[in-house]
């Protein structure tokens, strides 16, 4: 294989892709766009969920918070003024965004930076933890900022939400910035900087004898994901038009956690194959929740039965299967091919 | 506020405490021996709820019967999630056995979603424990002075058991250095399931005393107590059971005062457990009674 040709065919199958997604757009019905978005959203949170404990080995469980504030920031852009004198009749909306009304693409650049900043600030203090610890510390902020998201009620109409969030998220959007955030990452990863982010992660001690300033690249790290954290949460507001702040849990947190570990940790192919599982089956599992005849006996449904099956799921692939789907491995052209090589060599061969 | 206003919040605060601190214990019994932060344990508190009340509500057991059952119970159910879940992770990286802890809490929850229902139960509180008694002016729920009461013994029995028995010892010298403690012939895994054992019990004694004071549950009850009693013991030390207790204390009158003092922050009241923690954590990672531990890799 020539040294282009890996380049050649990401390139060709990245606009077969767009296409297809052009295509899915205009024929695919609302319901299988939305699951369609929804992977891409998942596969962003997953991605930069990877970066800092795939790669840094920081332990985080504050995506929540992130989320949270893209969301917020691109909704509070995005609402057209009337809904937001609707949105906020018990208090009205503070002074320089209740006249405001912004497209999406400012819009998302907002809420990316803004989550940047918070990363930035929320990681200088997290960072000087480790382990456990500082997994707990960014639990605690990203609760934090649900609170004061609950409270703050001329800003984020508190616990009500926000209602009538443009709909402007759509395929080439959200698999736009899925794919924009995982080419960075990758080109990041394989960076002198992403180097020195896996040798922080196997050793501290050694990475720092070597040189590497341990907090700012733990620091850089963080603030990266959080950045590209906060433009998920922007996509997402955008999709699914209505927030408020107890979508933004830590069990949102856990969900990107989940969906990382599943796809193997230090994988981005198996974060993207995970996010797609995760949404489908999620979507497949339907059906437990409602009531079904199996040869004459009708099962009752129980409302949160997939929840059940969904937590085994996770508890059966941390138990045993520790390195998820993909392991650390990540999908090449040259491991394709010569898969594809061998399969069809054997063919020849018993031909 | 007049002397009395403030000796309710107190006493409210104390019992409040007292909760808190038992189930902090459990949490700093267990990160003491593994090093794993038991995400599940707010949810073993969770269930050991809903047993007592199913015990009385659909049993018919007398309270008494079923509050002791409960306990047996759910320290039952303390080793199985030990046994089952955090086992098999002993010898991998710290954080698969943090995240298998998050998969038991989710499973445990979500279980308690299917099985009991997301409408609120009544938790029953015996008439022993409804009584008004009236010291001077002030009024208190026998309640919450039987919530002190018992919180106190329970404590002191695990200080005993922890402190002046042969087993205790072993989990002490455990949570110094389990490879060392084993090189002594300490049975590790007997000293881990104990740990749990004892820890769920704890955690099923707060919760019946939780359900009586706030007689209201749901599947999701156990996070929010979960994670501040979490914080209670970080705050005191994580690893140090006085530690656990003083913090547990700390944050149930500070709460209260919090509240009772500045009404208008009622709305921040549970994010000042995380402030509480984050401040800690900077401060004094080892927390008020800890002693620093090396991190094991």
């Amino acid at each position: 294989m020539s040294k282009h040709a890996p380049r050649m065919l990401t390139a060709v199958s990245l606009v077969t892709f767009f296409l297809l997604l052009v295509w899915a757009e205009g024929n695919l019905d609302p319901y299988l766009r939305r699951i369609l978005n929804l992977i891409a959203i998942n596969v962003i949170w997953a991605v930069t969920f990877n970066l800092i404990y795939g790669y840094t080995g920081q332990f985080s469980l504050g995506h929540a918070g992130f989320i949270a504030i893209g969301a917020y920031t691109a909704a509070l852009l995005t609402l057209p003024l009337a809904q937001k004198e609707q949105n906020f009749f018990l208090t009205p909306l503070i002074s320089p965004l209740n006249t405001i009304e912004l497209p999406f693409l400012p819009s998302l650049i907002g809420a990316a930076l803004l989550a940047g900043v918070a990363g930035i600030l929320i990681g200088i203090p997290s960072l000087q933890l480790r382990g456990d610890y500082m997994a707990l510390v960014t639990l605690g902020f990203s609760e934090v900022i649900r609170v004061i998201f609950m409270n703050l009620q001329s800003l984020t109409n508190g616990s009500l939400g926000l209602k009538g969030i443009p709909g402007h998220t759509n395929l080439l959007w959200s698999w736009g910035c899925a794919i924009l955030t995982i080419f960075i990452i990758r080109k990041l990863a394989s960076s002198s900087y992403g180097r020195a982010f896996k040798a922080i992660r196997e050793d501290e001690i050694a990475a720092e004898t070597t040189g590497i300033s341990l907090f700012n690249h733990k620091l850089m790290a963080f603030a990266i994901a959080a950045l590209f954290t906060g433009l998920g949460g922007g996509l997402m507001a955008n999709l699914i038009s209505t927030v408020d702040p107890n979508l933004f849990s830590f069990v949102l947190s856990y969900q990107v956690v989940t969906v990382t570990v599943l796809g193997g940790v230090g994988s981005l192919t198996g974060s993207v194959l995970a996010s797609a599982i995760y949404v489908s089956l999620f979507e497949l599992l339907r059906p437990i929740d409602q009531p079904m005849t199996l040869g004459g006996i009708t099962i009752p449904g129980r409302p949160g039965m997939r929840m059940v099956m969904f937590s085994i799921v996770f508890l059966v692939v941390i138990l045993f299967y520790r390195r998820g789907l993909m392991g650390t491995s990540e999908f090449s052209w040259r491991w394709l091919l010569s898969k594809l090589e061998r399969l069809f060599g054997r063919e020849r061969q018993e031909a | 506020m007049s002397l009395d206003m403030f000796l309710q919040h107190l006493a409210n605060g104390i019992s409040l405490g007292g909760l808190y601190a038992l189930i902090a214990v459990g949490y700093t019994m267990v990160y003491g021996i593994l090093r794993l932060i038991n995400f599940a344990h707010g949810d073993i508190f969770m269930m050991a709820a809903y047993m007592a009340f199913y015990g009385v509500a659909l049993f018919h057991l007398p309270w008494y019967v079923s509050f002791a059952v409960t306990i047996g119970l759910t320290a039952i159910m303390g080793v199985v999630v030990e046994r089952v879940a955090y086992r098999p992770l002993r010898d991998a990286p710290r954080i698969s056995a943090l995240i298998s802890a998050i998969g038991v809490s989710l499973l445990l929850q979500n279980v308690g979603i299917v099985a009991f229902g997301g409408r609120p139960k009544a938790f029953p509180r015996p008439a022993l424990f409804a009584l008004e008694w009236k010291f001077g002016e002030i009024r208190v729920l026998s309640l919450t002075l039987f919530i002190i009461l018992i919180t106190l013994l329970i404590l002191v029995g695990v200080f005993y058991l922890v402190y002046r028995t042969k087993i205790g010892r072993a989990m002490r010298a455990v949570s110094w250095d389990f490879g060392i403690a084993g090189l002594m012939g300490i049975d590790f895994n007997r000293v881990v399931a104990l740990t749990f054992a004892i820890g769920s019990a704890l955690a099923a004694a707060g919760s019946i005393m939780w359900g009586m004071k706030f007689p209201q549950l749901l599947p999701l009850m156990g996070v929010v107590p979960g994670l501040k009693c979490f914080i209670a013991a970080v705050l005191g030390g994580i690893g140090s059971i006085p530690g656990a207790m003083l913090g547990g204390f700390l944050l149930g009158v500070g709460e209260i005062m919090i509240v009772a003092f500045f009404p208008t922050l009622a709305g921040y009241k549970y994010a000042f457990a995380y402030l509480a923690l984050i401040l800690i954590l900077l401060l004094r990672p080892a927390g008020l009674l800890g002693r620093i531990v090396e991190q094991k890799a």
